[in-house]
């Protein structure tokens, strides 16, 4: 497999793109009074990484047949990676003003009527079967494409997360990756009193996979995965290790703001934490 | 009278095109013999996936071949294609609107004794609920060829039940007529119009007849497609001032359902809905079914003769 990543910005710039990028998720939870805050914090330095850096993509051009494919398959998410697209130039950042409102095409779970968005994703377990049909598909017709599936850990209770994974496996499916928010919070509490998921990286490992760790809100550490080569002949899965809320001192590793609204004050503090005066699309 | 299964004239059909349109994939759940894939994957290795028994799995992978520009058909038993993957062919191609068609066979009570877990006799009110999908019931093997050579034209996302036994050809085998979302009028009568769908349009003929013996004469129409609904054509069944609706299908949200929703707003109208009662259903070859609860020439024509 051919290394992934980009290499045109470095980790420090990426990192503050990404606190930009969380940002105007949290403006745009505090405008519609409603959103994925926690989810959205975590996974913003994966999805800043793959987005200014890993993907091959053509904003202007979003259906390039030949596009690197991402998936948001933890869809609830939706915020940070919205605000990625937008300042990729998907679309136009004033949009993001319109997010949850009446009519808008910017909803509460990934719309394929956003230019970007490959498939409407929300139903959790979605995502890792659709990657892996695009994934083969590519090795059929003979791209060059990858597919980049990013899922929750709760998530990882789904059962068709594991067909897929299976199929992944059987195709040797090296175009694709699975990139797992090891968060550790679902809505209910911690993913071990839920629903335990370790020894989380053997289960993968057992469906034939290719798994790697990383501390998933380490830009310069996601960077050093996505360009390092993978073995070839099996599908490649992150974990990332990541904190819910990341980046807001009120926000991480508490379970309530799985989808709790940030207040005017909270937006203040939010962005005294990140480093960021505002921004800049209203 | 020439008989074949609708799912050998469709697999018969795709194969023929997918050699020559490269872009044609046939998906399968460890059904390829079930559906009669068998000699597709022989000979187009490149464009069969083999998904294993995980229907889930196999709708996300059609949606995600379909992304690339493919043209996918999924195909297994439609029991599990209509309510085990349910969520996924909502999300991933309805409402995602992605090329795939799914294809359900041995629908219906087709699997006759093994059993409500292998009948599909829900999934006409299942995706006539569900924006985003065209829906279609072939009533034979000619039918079916024509289907076919359409589905692998069209961009929309589509539905398709096909039933697993032999049945009589409705249709000559050159000339089937097949316009989705319009209603192939097969006899023209004044008492009364019959409605039917899928291997039910053989039948329905058949008690057509029995009628035009005792000097009933009714309208018999193919309603091959439930989305788009041919509405004009339920309308003008309705100028008999009697419709009967004939389906393999639970009586409750199927093409019954379909035409009194039209009927009741537009043109209210008489109707009895013949199909499979809401109840834990007689279990016997599919033929022992249908005679179990009506659905034969004889039963259907006693339909007409009481409700007239």
């Amino acid at each position: 497999m051919r290394p992934q990543g980009g290499n045109l910005l470095d980790a420090k710039t990426i990192q503050t793109l990404a606190n930009r990028r969380r940002a105007d998720a949290i403006t745009m939870i505090h405008r519609a009074k409603t959103g994925h805050t926690g989810g959205a914090m975590s996974s913003l330095d994966i999805l800043s990484v793959l987005y200014y850096d890993v993907l091959s993509v053509r904003p202007d051009e979003p259906r390039w047949p030949e596009r690197d494919r991402f998936l948001l398959s933890k869809g609830h998410s939706v915020e940070g990676y919205l605000a990625v697209l937008a300042d990729r130039g998907f679309f136009p950042k004033e949009e993001l003003r319109t997010y949850s409102q009446a009519g808008s095409r910017l909803i509460g779970h990934p719309n394929n009527q956003t230019p970007g968005v490959e498939v409407c994703t929300g139903a959790l377990g979605h995502g890792l079967p659709v990657g892996v049909g695009m994934a083969l598909a590519a090795k059929r017709l003979g791209l060059s494409y990858r597919a980049f599936v990013l899922m929750g850990d709760g998530e990882q209770a789904e059962g068709s997360v594991w067909e897929a994974a299976m199929a992944g496996a059987n195709y040797g499916l090296d175009n694709l990756t699975a990139i797992i928010d090891r968060n550790g919070l679902q809505i209910s509490g911690g993913t071990e009193d839920v629903m335990a998921l370790e020894d989380f990286a053997a289960k993968w490992r057992a469906f034939g996979w290719d798994v790697a760790e990383a501390d998933g809100n380490d830009v310069a550490a996601l960077l050093s995965y996505f360009h390092t080569p993978r073995p070839l002949g099996k599908p490649h899965c992150l974990i990332a290790r990541t904190v819910k809320g990341k980046g807001l001192p009120f926000a991480e590793n508490r379970k309530e703001w799985h989808h709790k609204v940030p207040t005017a004050e909270q937006l203040a503090e939010g962005y005294a934490a990140l480093g960021v005066k505002g921004v800049d699309w209203l | 009278m020439k008989t074949e299964a609708a799912r050998v004239a469709f697999t018969r059909t795709l194969l023929e095109l997918a050699r020559a349109d490269k872009t044609i994939f046939a998906a399968a759940t460890d059904s390829r013999g079930s559906v009669t894939l068998t000699d597709f994957a022989a000979e187009l290795p490149n464009q069969f996936v083999e998904c294993g028994i995980a229907e889930q799995d196999a709708i996300g992978i059609s949606a995600g071949l379909a992304s690339a520009g493919l043209r996918p058909f999924v195909c297994g038993p439609a029991c599990f294609y209509s309510l085990r993957s349910a969520e996924q062919v909502k999300v991933d191609i309805a409402y995602s609107h992605m090329n795939v068609k799914v294809i359900g066979v041995s629908g219906g009570v087709s699997y006759g004794a093994l059993g409500s877990t292998h009948h599909a006799t829900q999934d006409i009110a299942l995706w006539r609920a569900t924006p985003g999908l065209e829906i279609f019931l072939p009533a034979d093997g000619p039918q079916t060829v024509a289907l076919t050579k359409y589905l692998a034209k069209s961009n929309e996302p589509a539905y398709v039940r096909m039933g697993r036994g032999e049945v009589p050809n409705v249709y000559d085998e050159n000339d089937a007529p097949f316009t989705p979302g319009k209603a192939n009028v097969l006899r023209r009568g004044t008492h009364a119009a019959l409605i039917a769908c899928g291997e039910m349009v053989y039948h329905t003929l058949a008690a057509a007849e029995l009628l035009a013996a005792e000097g009933v004469s009714v309208s018999v129409y193919d309603m091959h497609t439930l989305r788009p609904l041919d509405e004009a054509a339920i309308l003008e069944a309705a100028q008999t001032g009697f419709v009967v609706t004939v389906e393999e299908h639970d009586v409750h949200g199927g093409l019954g359902g379909a035409v009194a929703e039209v009927l009741a707003q537009q043109k209210p109208t008489k109707m009895r809905i013949l199909g499979l009662p809401n109840e834990k259903l007689y279990t016997g070859t599919s033929a022992e079914v249908f005679a179990h609860y009506g659905l034969t020439a004889e039963g259907i024509a006693q339909a007409v003769r009481a409700g007239r």
